[in-house]
Parts: structure tokens; sequence; C-alpha cells
């Protein structure tokens, strides 16, 4: 085998292992919310992972800045929340957690998602 | 004075004697005690009393000075500009894209194409017009790409960024050191038109399945749509027009003919027909009388009538409608999971096969093996489709609730649509569900001669039965009363009444003692009725419940009460029968009365004698039989019975939708609704199952085939721009057959 032969099964190697540590082995960042968070929509949701108190209602504002058909809708499905989400605007969610748990949030596709703990 | 206060969006103010002018002429306006204008906000806020001065009169005061009072846009029409103008970008963008595309590709293959222009085939023009369509045109995949890899996520857009990226780059590299390219063996040769026609085809895509995914969500727009605007309320001796959300709960609304009615509500004055179709789905119009309920938005047909509002904003049928249809949208069905868990592994794990691709053709490709895995790698980017798994389920999901709701069946999540296709045994409960639930007296029979005439004898069996039932808070003696007031018959008094538990009730009418019961009583009270025993019988085996009456310790007539069965019952139940689905009735009636209803229904399993509390356990040991469950009951008196079915099915009443009761609510009262729910739900399931296969079929085939599988054996590989093309019709297809659900019958 050449050189560069080698060289590209070494390069493919470690981009096979660098993208599955990029996107599968990311840390999530947990925001504790009190009352209120402003989630901005934006190739993702920052903050991505918010905790909130069980049975105390809590509002989740989001806020699209980014044009991506995907990010136009949010839904919450343990909630039963399918939203869409205008640009620039604020939209908010109330919720009122009654059970405690890890409940997921994504965009209308499926693509991109956040995370909401009940405590 | 009724004071309401109303915002105005004015156009054309500059400073602040803009708005001093405003506030000046409009607080002039005879009724208007207040008017504040923001200059920064461009609005004007009126405090007036309606029944002086209208909208109107105000807009003319400040049209009056120069200014305009804009028509106030709702949150929905912004939404819909919003997306209309996304729409109209897309298009231009498509347009842009695949017309340059086109005079790249007439370009790129001159021995194809001899009639294109030789300018088209200089690497330098193919370049300047290939750079709008990357980075104006196909600008939004590297706006959606570049944050979500700050968030280390990906999504379609990436895996387009990086292929069509790759394709650009090289080609440009080739344009300006193609010598370089010639040095490596390699005949140096553009790819413009893959990068080109790769971001027009995936746009084209977009552009569609936006269009059609607005379809998807029509149902709640629809229902939106259907609100009134304004009220006319009656207010003093005035009838005034007020926006609706300013209707409160007691105030009296006059309602004309072709008018929409504001809210739920009584009528107090006046009769008419009123269309339900639009809330309800109930075709056929329905009359409306003093103390009919009304349900808002619904179309007042003939008469005109005043009624009081008892149920407005959040509360009114309506509303609840459109947050119970919405909830359901925004819920997922459990065959949703696969898909989920899947898409949300699928770009990175595109990303590695891509890598892998190229290593495989680099290493073990032909020559000229960069060629083949530069181009490889970039079809497996543009071919897989995460969107198609992500709209597979939704999509289908949104369109299957939304006709749901057209029709007057309500769906509570898409968990129940799911578990509905499966039900193959149904439970009606009788009273109320099957029946009106409201008795009426069909019979009353005098059996000893007490007056001359049979008629009067009659009438004075249901006199009697009446006088003493008065007292009572049964519903058979309602029955009776009813029916005795509606012949207008004088009632007695009574006097030492007295009601036996589980037995009837006695007192004395004249001087004479009078029992009126069930066969108990007339046993404990010695009175010989064995005479009659035939004619009881037969009354029922007819479903009726028979009530004796005794004067003076004598049998002297039998009054019969009954439940009138619904006119759909019949129907509705046979239409399931004919599904191959079971139907079972369960009821408190003894057996004798429920086996008269079943057989008249066509019922053949019954379970009588069922006291409220022991439902729940019939449906739990119907269940053990490994049957799929659902039970039909009005959602107030058999609520465990509804929650421990699979799926239960409320009907709903008036105005008070059980929605907490039941998984499917349905508020058109008619019992085929019941077979239409579960066809609903099998075609639903049919579109998702079909939209399932498709993207995940188009996934799992067509990723190894741009990989280059089929290559060793049949030379076959796939072009990057049939991927583009394959990748955008996935989308549009899966949602186009979940639009297809909207042309089912039910």
């Amino acid at each position: 085998m050449s050189v560069d032969k080698i060289f590209v099964v070494l390069m493919g190697f470690l981009g096979i292992i660098f993208t599955y540590w990029f996107f599968f082995m990311k840390k999530e960042k947990e925001v504790e919310v009190e009352d209120e968070v402003d989630i901005t929509v934006s190739g993702g949701y920052s903050p991505e992972t918010i905790s909130i108190a069980k049975g105390k209602r809590t509002k989740i504002n989001f806020i699209r800045t980014d044009l991506t058909d995907c990010l136009e809708e949010v839904v919450l499905a343990d909630f039963k929340i399918r939203k869409t989400l205008p640009l620039n605007q604020k939209i908010t969610i109330e919720l009122t957690p009654t059970k405690s748990g890890e409940f997921k949030f994504s965009c209308g596709m499926n693509m991109y998602h956040g995370k909401v703990i009940v405590r | 004075m009724n004071q309401i206060s109303k915002t105005f969006p004015i156009k054309g103010m500059h400073c602040a004697s803009c708005v001093r002018l405003i506030e000046k002429v409009v607080g002039k306006v005879e009724g208007v005690s207040s008017c504040s204008v923001n200059l920064l906000t461009e609005k004007a806020t009126v405090a007036f009393d309606p029944q002086k001065v209208d909208e109107a009169k105000i807009s003319a005061a400040v049209s009056s000075v120069g200014y305009e009072v804009l028509k106030e846009e709702s949150s929905e029409d912004l939404e819909r500009k919003q997306k209309e103008r996304e729409l109209r970008d897309l298009k231009r963008k498509v347009i842009v894209s695949l017309s340059l595309g086109i005079l790249i590709v007439f370009g790129s293959f001159p021995k194809l194409m001899g009639f294109a222009p030789a300018v088209l085939q200089n690497s330098f023009v193919q370049l300047f017009l290939a750079i709008p369509v990357q980075f104006w045109a196909g600008w939004v995949f590297y706006q959606a790409t570049i944050p979500a890899l700050k968030h280390r996520t990906a999504n379609m857009d990436t895996l387009v960024v990086i292929g069509t990226t790759v394709a650009f780059a090289y080609s440009a590299f080739v344009t300006f050191f193609p010598f370089v390219v010639q040095n490596l063996g390699i005949t140096p040769a553009p790819y413009f038109d893959v990068s080109t026609i790769i971001i027009g085809l995936i746009l084209l895509g977009r552009f569609f399945e936006a269009k059609a995914k607005a379809g998807t969500s029509e149902a709640i727009k629809k229902l939106v749509g259907l609100q009134a605007r304004t009220a006319r309320v009656v207010r003093g001796n005035q009838e005034i027009d007020i926006p609706i959300d300013q209707v409160l709960v007691g105030d009296i609304i006059r309602v004309r003919p072709g008018e929409k009615i504001a809210v739920d509500g009584v009528i107090v004055e006046g009769e008419s027909s009123v269309d339900e179709s639009m809330v309800t789905g109930e075709s056929i119009p329905v009359d409306k009388g003093l103390k009919d309920i009304v349900i808002g938005a619904t179309i007042n047909k003939t008469g005109t009538f005043l009624y009081k509002a008892t149920k407005v904003g959040a509360d009114t049928l309506l509303a609840q409608i459109i947050k119970l249809v919405e909830e359901a949208q925004g819920s997922k069905a459990p065959i949703q999971r696969l898909a989920d868990l899947i898409s949300s592994y699928f770009v990175p794990a595109v990303l590695m096969l891509a890598i892998a691709t190229f290593v495989v053709w680099y290493v073990f490709g032909p020559n000229p093996y960069f060629l083949f895995a530069m181009l490889n790698m970039v079809a497996v980017l543009i071919i897989a489709c995460p969107c198609a798994m992500g709209l597979a389920t939704p999509t289908a999901i949104m369109v299957g609730v939304g006709i749901g709701a057209e029709q007057g069946i309500l769906i509570k999540d898409a968990e129940s649509l799911e578990t509905a296709h499966k039900i193959n045994t149904v439970i009606f409960d009788k009273t109320g569900t099957l029946t009106k639930g409201k008795p009426e007296v069909t019979d009353v029979i005098p059996t000893s001669v007490i007056l001359s005439k049979r008629s009067e004898s009659k009438d004075l069996i249901l006199r009697l039965a009446a006088s003493i039932e008065k007292g009572s808070e049964h519903s058979l003696a309602e029955a009776i009363v009813k029916k005795a007031q509606k012949q207008n018959l004088k009632l007695d008094s009574v006097i030492g009444f007295k009601a036996i538990a589980g037995a009837g009730v006695e007192g004395e009418v004249d001087g004479k003692k009078i029992f009126l019961g069930n066969r108990k009583l007339m046993e404990r009270e010695n009175i010989e009725i064995s005479s009659f025993s035939g004619q009881i019988e037969k009354l029922e085996n007819e479903g009726k419940t028979v009530i004796m009456l005794s004067i003076a310790n004598k049998l002297a007539g039998l009054v019969a009460v009954a439940d009138t069965v619904k006119e759909s019952a019949k129907e509705g139940v046979k239409a399931l029968q004919e599904k191959g689905i079971e139907v079972v009735m369960i009821t408190g009636d003894n057996q004798r009365s429920a086996n008269a209803i079943a057989k008249y229904i066509g019922i053949k399993r019954v379970l009588a004698q069922i006291l409220p509390d022991q439902k729940e356990a019939e449906v739990r040991k119907i269940q053990k039989e490994k049957k799929i469950v659902a039970m039909v009951g009005d959602g107030i008196n058999d609520a465990p019975a509804l929650a421990a079915a699979d799926v239960g099915i409320a009907m709903g009443t008036g105005t008070d939708v059980a929605i907490e009761a039941g998984d499917i609510t349905l508020i058109n009262k008619d019992l085929r609704s019941v077979v239409a729910a579960i066809e609903l739900s099998k075609k639903t399931m049919r579109t998702i199952k079909l939209n399932l296969f498709w993207a995940f079929g188009y996934n799992i085939i067509l990723i190894p085939v741009a990989m280059g599988i089929l290559y060793p054996v049949f030379r076959i590989l796939l072009s990057p721009i049939f991927a583009s093309a394959a990748m955008a019709l996935s989308s549009i297809s899966v949602v186009g057959n979940s639009l297809l659900l909207k042309r089912v019958k039910l």
C-alpha cells in the first residue's frame, strides 16, 4: 500500500473516532431554573438541559433566531406540546410537572434535542 | 355606564405633536373618556362607552387629521405572512440555483450537448455561475450548520453543507490549479454541476415540503377560524356589538338568522334551528328552543333568539376542542419510538459512513480512485434523509387527529389513536349511551275498572302515580310526573309520603292508601298481582320497567317506563359487527329488560345487573380473554370503566366535553362515530407504517447503493445529482402520503 493510502486510512480512522467523540460524547450542561428561563433556538437549544422543580409552575421562553425549517417547531411530547416558533419571537410554554424524571424535547423532525429534568 | 378599552394600531405618526393631535381629536369624540397614544409602539389606547360610540367613529376621527387606523393583525396573520415571505424567498432561490445549475450542466457535458455555447465550458465561467448558488442560495445550509456544530449536533443541513462544499472546493481547486490535478493522473474537470444542482434540487424539495406541511396543520387553523369575532349583547335597553373577548358569563346575547353564535349558552327566549356541523360534525341542523344549549361558533339558521352566555373564553366547547387537538398533535405515538431513536444517531452515523466510503474507494477503488472516493462520499452525504424519518409519524398523526376533530371525534393523544386500531371488542354502557338516558312513560294500563271510561281510568292512574311521585327524586318518578304535566293533569295533594328503598313509594290521597313500586313492594303488602303477571312479563320483555299502583290494597294499574334507544344505535352496532368487532352491552337493568333492548339493537352479549362500581371489573374480565377493549360511556358515571379499558370512548353531553374521562370523545353523540374512530385509527396507522417503510427503506437501500455496494458486480454507482433528487423526493413523498389521509371517508 502506498504512503498516501496509508495516510488516508489513518486519517479516515481518526475522522470516524473524532466524529463519534464530537457528537456522542459531549457533556450536558444543566441549568437549574427557578421560575423562568429563556432558551435560544439557534443550531440547537441554549441551554440544552434545564432542571425544574416538580409541582411548580415554570415558564420556558423559546426564542428562535435560526432560519432552519427544522427548528420552527418545538415538541415536548411528554407534556403534549407542539408549538410553532416564529422567527425572533418569544414563545412561552408553561409547565407544572406532576412527576419527576427526564423529559426530552426536540424540533419537529427530531433532529435537535434538549432535556427537561424534573426534580 | 359600560366602559371598554381597546388598542388601535395607528399609521403615519412622526413626532410628539402627532401624538398630541390624535389624543386631542379622539378625546373629543362623544363617548370617549380617554385616549393615550404611544409613538414608539404606534398604538392608541382608547377607553370608550360602546353604547355611545363605535370603533368606526374613532377610526374616522383619526383619519380626519391625516392618520390611519390599521386593521390589527393577529399572531396567526403575522405567522402566515412570515411563512409566505419565506416561501417566496425559497422559490426565488430555487429558480436561480436550478437555472444557473442547468447552464453549468450544459457546459459540463460538451460531448452530450454539442449545442451548448463554448463559453459555458469555461471553468472560470462555471465557477462564476456556481458562486451565487453555493453562497447565496445555499447559505441557509451554512446558517444552520455553523450554530449546530457549536452545539455539537448535526442535521440534514450539515450533510448538505459538507457534500456540496467538498464538490465546490474540489472544482474551484481544479479551475485554478488544473496542472496539479493533471500531474496526479486525473483529468482536470470541475464538478460545479454537482454542487449547484444538489442545492437547487434540495431547496426545491424543501419548497414543496413546506407547502405540504402547512396542509398537515390546517385543522387547527380551521377550528381557530370558526370563532365568532363579535357578539350582539343586550345591555340595558340597547343591543350593542362587542368583541367576543369582552363577553361575560350571564350576558344576554341576541342572535339573528344567519349569524354565528358567539359563545356557549342557554336559550332564554325564541327558537331556531342551528347548524352545528362545524363543531360537532352533526350534518343535520338541530332544532333549539327555550332552555336548550347552544354552542359558540355554530350558525343560527332561521329564527331569532336570545340566549344567556354560560361559558366564555377558554371554557367554551370550541376552545376545549382546540386545546385537545393541539395537545393530541403534540403527543407522540409509541410507534414513533424506533424512528426517534434512529434519527437521533442518524446524521453522525452517516458522517462516519461517508468517511469510510471515501477511505475504501481511495484504497481499493479503480482509477481515478480519488474521484470515485470523493463523488461516492458526496453521494452518501446527500442521499441520507433523516427528515423523512422525523416526518413519517407526526405528519400522519396531525392529519389524522385533525380530520377526526372535523367529524366530531376528539382524540386525546397519539397513543390512543394508535391503540384504537387494535380494538376487537366494544363494550357499550346502556343508559345514556345506547339510549337517550331520559326514561319516558310508554304505557299506562288500568287493571281494574275504576271509572266507566278506559281513557279516564288511564288518566286517573297516571294522575295518582304522578301525585305520589312528585316528592321523589328517582329518574323514573321524573318521567311519570313529566308525562302527567304533558297531559295537563292536575295533581292531588298527598299526605304521609314515604320512599321505600329499592321498592317504591307510599302515600295517602283522598283518604285512600296508595302504593307505587315494583313487584317486591306489592308482595310485601300482600297485593295480588298474579293474574296480571303475563302482562307484566310482556312489558318487561320489551325492555320496559313496570311500576305497579295499588289503591286500597288492590292492584289498580301498571305504568311502564322505558328509555328510548338512540337512532344511531342499531346502525352503529351493526357497522362494528360487520368489521368483525364483538359488541357487548353493560347495564344495571335486570336480565330480561337488558336482553330485550340488546335484541332490539342487535347486541348478542349482555352483561346485566351490573352495579356502576362493578363495571370496571367487568371490563378487566373481558380484557383477560385477550381482547383489546374499548368502553363507550358518558364519561361521568363510568369514568373508572373508561379508564380501565384499552381505549375509553366518552360520549359528549351538551357543551361539557368529558375530556379527561376518555381517550376518545365523541362530541357528535352519534354511535356510528365509534366505528368511524376505529377506522380513522386503522387508516392513520396504515399511513404511518407506509411512511416509515418508505423512510427506512429509502435510507437502508439507497445509502449502501450510494456507497457503491452494487459497483463490484453490476458496475452501478449513484450520481450525487440523482442522490439529491431522490432525497428531495423522500420527504415530499412522506408528507404527501400523510396528506392523502384527508381523502379518507369515515
